[in-house]
């Protein structure tokens, strides 16, 4: 019999670091993210995303494709907000080709990009709430996106994935009757929203659950590069439908909620004031919706001269940027680059994360409102 | 020997069906509410308004597959869900729903403490199988039921205490019978501990906004992650016979029992047209309500949260009221 040496420390238990694996396959990991958690008791003290279980290689098919398909393709980025995908896509092909795009058309787009943040924007309330644990929000929020996505089938036919842009404008004029279907929308989601509130704002428990959880200051938010909703959690006022105009947005009015805690919960209310600014901008834009011509002057075989561009739009989850590249002889791209807002804001859930428990980190997951479709694209 | 082993025995069986019976009702029911205040329609398609959905839930959780993972300790794992039903079924045998011996298994005079004891067995049913598994999520699960339920069910049973006070008797028909002859209902009268054994019953029960062992958001499922078939809706029993449980202690503490509301007031006497076990099971089934109504509104508190809410606030309240109780009692 051999005597073991004794402990260094009579007082410290032996303890372990538990490492968990949340997703591919878990139900409030928005998809296929999976995050390798180290966890201490129930702290975690480390974790890793592994992503790449959707990358469908959208940027490598797009060289492939010519210019007007690759709009398509773009819809399956950020699935729930394809029309700001589409939009974005177009204004950069715009950019580079020096197409002017007509009145109309911009004001059109700009309603479908605000309806579409009221849809992209309702999708997270649903989950954010639901994996909180209010289960009855994403009903609530659902029922409501359904009335956008009624307005966009009628609009080109589409419900999720809607081609709804060309470059140099639109492809449809709207119905008849379609704008005042939006503007009586609009009157049936300010009530809403005050629904939701009703069951989210001032509840003790969400409160609890949101405030100073996941809590960054806007220089280290900055460092991260954080953008849309999380950005301006902390507080930084950015936007890039103020700072960088783009459709329609020079000619209206709205504000920028902004944060001051950089917390989930201020993440919480700029979202739910957005919401209320979409539908201040929908209401101007819809009335003020001039007549006119709905395509620009674009060459029936678009080939853009050679050169290459930059340009992002705010879409509903951030800075969503196109770079692209075109030698000018050939039909389709020479290089085509997304800088996505899910896959910018997912760098920060590390950060975000470390020390919190574990049932923050869907919370957190949340409050970032990534799509993995465009995480890995 | 018929009226020791044979009436016994006949009650015993009618009142476990009926509880099983309530309890796959209870599910549609849950099912149906929550759809309600969702504004869907909940099932719709087995029967007429879904009714027979109840019945074919058990089927087919009857019918699946029942799986053992490899790594778990199998005879724990098969233990666990036993254990976990099996309290939870035991409790009724001291439950009255009526004040004639007809409407109650039996009547011993530690009836209260009995159900504090059994229903606290439960939680090994938890325990066990969130451990027995094997698998990280269950074990997370099970360590935060053990820390739950011991929490709350230190407030609960100190506020009952509060309540036996007034009453001087354990006996559960020996409560309603007391609250009878004083013409009120206790919650009427001990309105602090009845909101503290509510808050505490949902706890115990791992109902909303307590459901952190079975948070399927966060531990998708919890502790009965690797259970299936027939195990797993064991457990999925135990937890709505518990909701029953807790209701029928609520009414039966602070609600009168199987009396009809307001006893003492006679021009509500006709009231009594209705047999005393309807008036029970109803005030069962609004408590019931209440339920699903919570789960269907709040979110779900954390775990720390939720400790801090047992340890810090509930406790302390159970203590000063027991305290209040005992001085009035003596007082008066």
């Amino acid at each position: 019999m051999t005597l073991e040496a004794p402990r260094t420390s009579t007082t410290q238990f032996d303890t372990d670091e538990l490492v968990i694996n949340m997703g591919p396959q878990h139900p409030s990991t928005h998809g296929v993210l999976r995050v390798v958690l180290k966890l201490d008791g129930e702290r975690v003290i480390d974790a890793d995303c592994v992503i790449g279980y959707i990358h469908r290689g959208i940027e490598k098919l797009s060289e492939n494709r010519d210019w007007t398909q690759i709009i398509l393709l773009t819809d399956r980025m950020d699935y729930v907000a394809a029309a700001t995908n589409n939009l974005g896509y177009c204004q950069t092909v715009e950019k580079l080709m020096q197409i002017e795009v007509p009145r109309r058309a911009r004001y059109l787009r700009t309603v479908l990009a605000e309806l579409q943040r009221i849809a992209s924007h309702c999708l997270w309330l649903g989950t954010h709430a639901m994996d909180i644990g209010a289960m009855t929000v994403l009903l609530y929020a659902f029922r409501e996106r359904e009335f956008v996505l009624d307005l966009f089938e009628e609009f080109c036919g589409a419900r999720l994935t809607y081609n709804a842009m060309r470059i140099g404008g639109l492809p449809l004029d709207i119905p008849p009757g379609w704008d005042k279907k939006v503007l009586s929308f609009c009157e049936l989601m300010e009530g809403k929203l005050n629904d939701y509130e009703m069951l989210l704002t001032n509840n003790r428990i969400w409160l609890k659950r949101t405030r100073d959880v996941g809590v960054i200051g806007a220089e280290e938010a900055i460092g991260l590069g954080l953008c849309g909703p999380p950005l301006r959690g902390s507080g930084v006022p950015r936007d890039l439908r103020k700072d960088e105009p783009y459709a329609a947005y020079d000619e209206m009015e709205f504000n920028v909620p902004l944060g001051t805690r950089g917390d989930t919960y201020d993440r919480y209310l700029i979202r739910m004031d957005e919401f209320r600014e979409s539908i201040r901008i929908i209401r101007q834009a819809v009335e003020g919706l001039p007549e006119g011509p709905i395509m620009g002057k674009v060459p029936r075989l678009i080939k853009p001269p050679a050169g290459e561009t930059y340009h992002a739009i705010e879409s509903p989850k951030g800075e969503l940027g196109y770079f692209i590249v075109s030698d000018g002889k050939s039909t389709n791209p020479y290089r085509f680059r997304v800088r996505p807002p899910s896959f910018c804001n997912l760098q920060g859930l590390k950060r975000l994360v470390t020390g919190h428990l574990v049932a923050d980190v869907v919370a957190l997951i949340g409050t970032i409102d990534i799509v993995l479709g465009e995480v890995d694209r | 020997m018929l009226e020791t082993v044979v009436v016994p025995l006949l009650k015993i069986a009618v009142l476990l069906n009926a509880v099983l019976v309530a309890v796959t009702f209870l599910v549609l029911m849950e099912r149906k509410v929550i759809a309600w205040a969702q504004s869907r329609l909940g099932p719709m398609r087995v029967g007429p308004y879904g009714i027979l959905q109840a019945i074919a839930d058990p089927i087919k959780l009857i019918l699946k597959e029942d799986i053992t993972p490899a790594k778990a300790d199998k005879y724990v794992f098969t233990l666990a869900p036993i254990m976990s039903l099996v309290p939870a079924l035991v409790v009724f045998a001291v439950v009255p729903f009526g004040p004639d011996p007809l409407y109650y298994v039996s009547d011993i005079n530690v009836g209260l403490l009995f159900i504090i004891s059994v229903t606290s067995i439960g939680v090994y049913g938890i325990i066990l199988g969130g451990w027995a598994s094997n698998s990280k999520y269950p074990l997370l699960a099970s360590l935060r039921a053990s820390a739950q339920l011991i929490s709350y069910e230190i407030a609960v049973t100190m506020t009952l205490v509060s309540v036996i006070l007034t009453t001087g008797t354990l006996s559960l028909v020996g409560i309603v019978e007391a609250q009878r002859e004083g013409g009120l209902w206790f919650a009427f009268v001990q309105p602090v501990a009845l909101m503290l054994v509510f808050i505490g019953g949902l706890a115990e029960t791992n109902r909303a906004p307590f459901d952190l062992p079975e948070a399927e958001t966060e531990l998708t499922g919890g502790f009965h992650t690797e259970y299936s078939g027939m195990r797993f809706s064991l457990f999925f029993l135990a937890e709505y016979a518990n909701m029953i449980v807790i209701s029928a202690i609520v009414v039966i503490m602070f609600f009168g029992g199987w009396l009809a509301p307001f006893p003492n007031v006679p021009a509500l006497a006709f009231l009594g047209f209705l047999p005393p076990w309807v008036w029970f099971i109803g005030k069962i089934f609004l408590f019931l309500y209440v339920f699903i109504w919570i789960r269907a509104t709040l979110p779900r508190y954390r775990y720390d949260q939720l400790m801090g809410l047992g340890w810090k606030v509930l406790i302390p309240i159970a203590i000063g009221n027991l305290v209040v109780t005992g001085i009035l009692k003596v007082a008066f």
